[in-house]
């Protein structure tokens, strides 16, 4: 029996579909979700989603936010989640390089800092899974 | 009768008015499409952590948090969300009317926070003390334009300086009905547990202190989102309605106007004719 997966985030209902399985980046630790899953309340981190529907599989990056698990549905409240082929890979690399000198330059402290932190920490999280996606895809077309 | 070329100028502005109302009116209605497919699209998420709110306050008293707990402090604070710009129609006024009979009503110490240049401008004439004011969310708000609003007044709640904080803004309703609404933001009053299964099943993690921790700021920048977003929907549809008819009044003025000139010059042509027919007479 498939999930029905949902991904909402404040902007946009990013992804709603029956899928086999869920692999979720919680902020204990990655967990995979199966159907007939105990119900789950779960904070997220940063983090790549996984999904597995059929034989394909597809990623998301998300950014913080929750998961509720109940037997036969899940849903992702992300604060951002950006489907792996929609990723703007240099936009993202143009993300880190401005969160790298940010931090480079040294005069932040506080709320700032974590601010530049988790900006390089997300632009490194979707360069990555862009990247992946890319590299799969040469493979797929060869 | 007055003169005919006064009455043409009179007839061009009006003919100038009408271009441009006209242009607004259509300006208006492809945004309304936008702000409307913005608001529908945040809908799901402040569904879900509403019903993930009312699980897990299931669970865990109002003392276990201070965002739901009694206040402290006996102040009030009102967020106003109005418009930047105007000739939207009456709908900043209602809103403002609004705030100004509660302010009235409910005599006491308060604070307001004003979103928008016009509630702003308004707020400035009374006695209320403005404590903030956001501007400038532009024509599509994004979730993180008001991280800063909700940080404020998460702070502000909890360092104890007020005791409730309200938020007034315009509910949309329909294209032609847009209502001003008050809800009560913080402290925070979770719905009533009753969809899906309830909240004492769930297994939480790491735990539902840490759980509630992380969803409530995220509660009140949601409300706050979504209030922004009904604003600007409101905005744009009483702004299209106001233009549309502001663009049949200049239509009826420049017949009226053309009407007038047409008897002015009617007039004149008889007037002179008479004149050559006496002249010719005489002769």
């Amino acid at each position: 029996m498939p999930i029905q997966l949902e991904i909402v985030t404040p902007e946009r209902l990013a992804y709603s579909d029956t899928v086999d399985s869920v692999q979720l980046p919680g902020s204990e630790g990655e967990m995979g979700v199966l159907p007939h899953h105990a119900p789950l309340l779960a904070t997220l981190g940063v983090g790549e989603l996984r999904i597995r529907k059929g034989g394909e599989e597809e990623a998301f990056a998300i950014v913080g936010g929750f998961v509720q698990v109940r037997p036969n549905k899940v849903v992702v409240m992300a604060e951002t989640a950006d489907m792996a082929s929609e990723i703007d890979l240099e936009r993202a690399r143009e993300a880190r390089r401005e969160a790298e000198r940010a931090l480079e330059s040294g005069f932040h402290e506080g709320a700032d800092l974590a601010a530049a932190r988790a900006a390089l920490q997300t632009a490194l999280l979707r360069i990555r899974i862009a990247e992946r996606r890319h590299h799969e895809g040469a493979r797929r077309r060869v | 009768m007055a003169n005919p070329q006064d009455i043409q100028r009179r007839i061009k502005a009006a003919k100038n008015i009408k271009q441009i109302t006209r242009a607004m009116q259509f300006v208006a209605a492809s945004k309304l499409r936008r702000a409307q497919d913005s608001t529908l699209a945040a809908r799901p998420y402040s569904e879900k952590i509403d019903e993930v709110l009312a699980d897990v306050a299931a669970v865990l008293g109002s003392e276990d948090h201070p965002l739901l707990a009694d206040p402290t402090g006996s102040k009030r604070l009102i967020v106003l969300i109005t418009t930047d710009r105007g000739l939207a129609g009456p709908l900043n006024t209602n809103t403002i009317r609004y705030v100004a009979r509660e302010i009235v009503e409910h005599p006491g110490e308060m604070a307001i926070v004003t979103v928008g240049r016009k509630g702003r401008d308004a707020m400035r004439r009374t006695h209320v003390p403005i404590e903030a004011h956001f501007a400038g969310f532009g024509d599509k708000p994004t979730f993180a334009d008001v991280l800063p609003l909700a940080r404020l007044i998460t702070e502000d709640f909890l360092s104890g300086d007020y005791g409730r904080i309200d938020l007034v803004y315009s509910r949309f309703i329909s294209t032609l009905a847009q209502k001003p609404v008050m809800v009560q933001l913080l402290p925070i009053q979770p719905s009533p547990d009753t969809e899906g299964i309830p909240g004492n099943q769930f297994i939480f993690e790491p735990s539902p202190a840490a759980v509630l921790e992380q969803l409530l700021p995220r509660y009140v920048a949601t409300r706050l989102f979504q209030a922004v977003l009904e604003g600007r929907a409101s905005e744009e549809s009483s702004r299209m309605v106001a233009m549309k008819n502001a663009t049949e009044n200049a239509g009826e003025l420049i017949d009226d106007l053309t009407l007038a000139y047409n008897k002015v010059r009617q007039s004149n042509i008889t007037r002179e004719m008479i004149e050559i027919a006496t002249g010719a007479r005489a002769r």
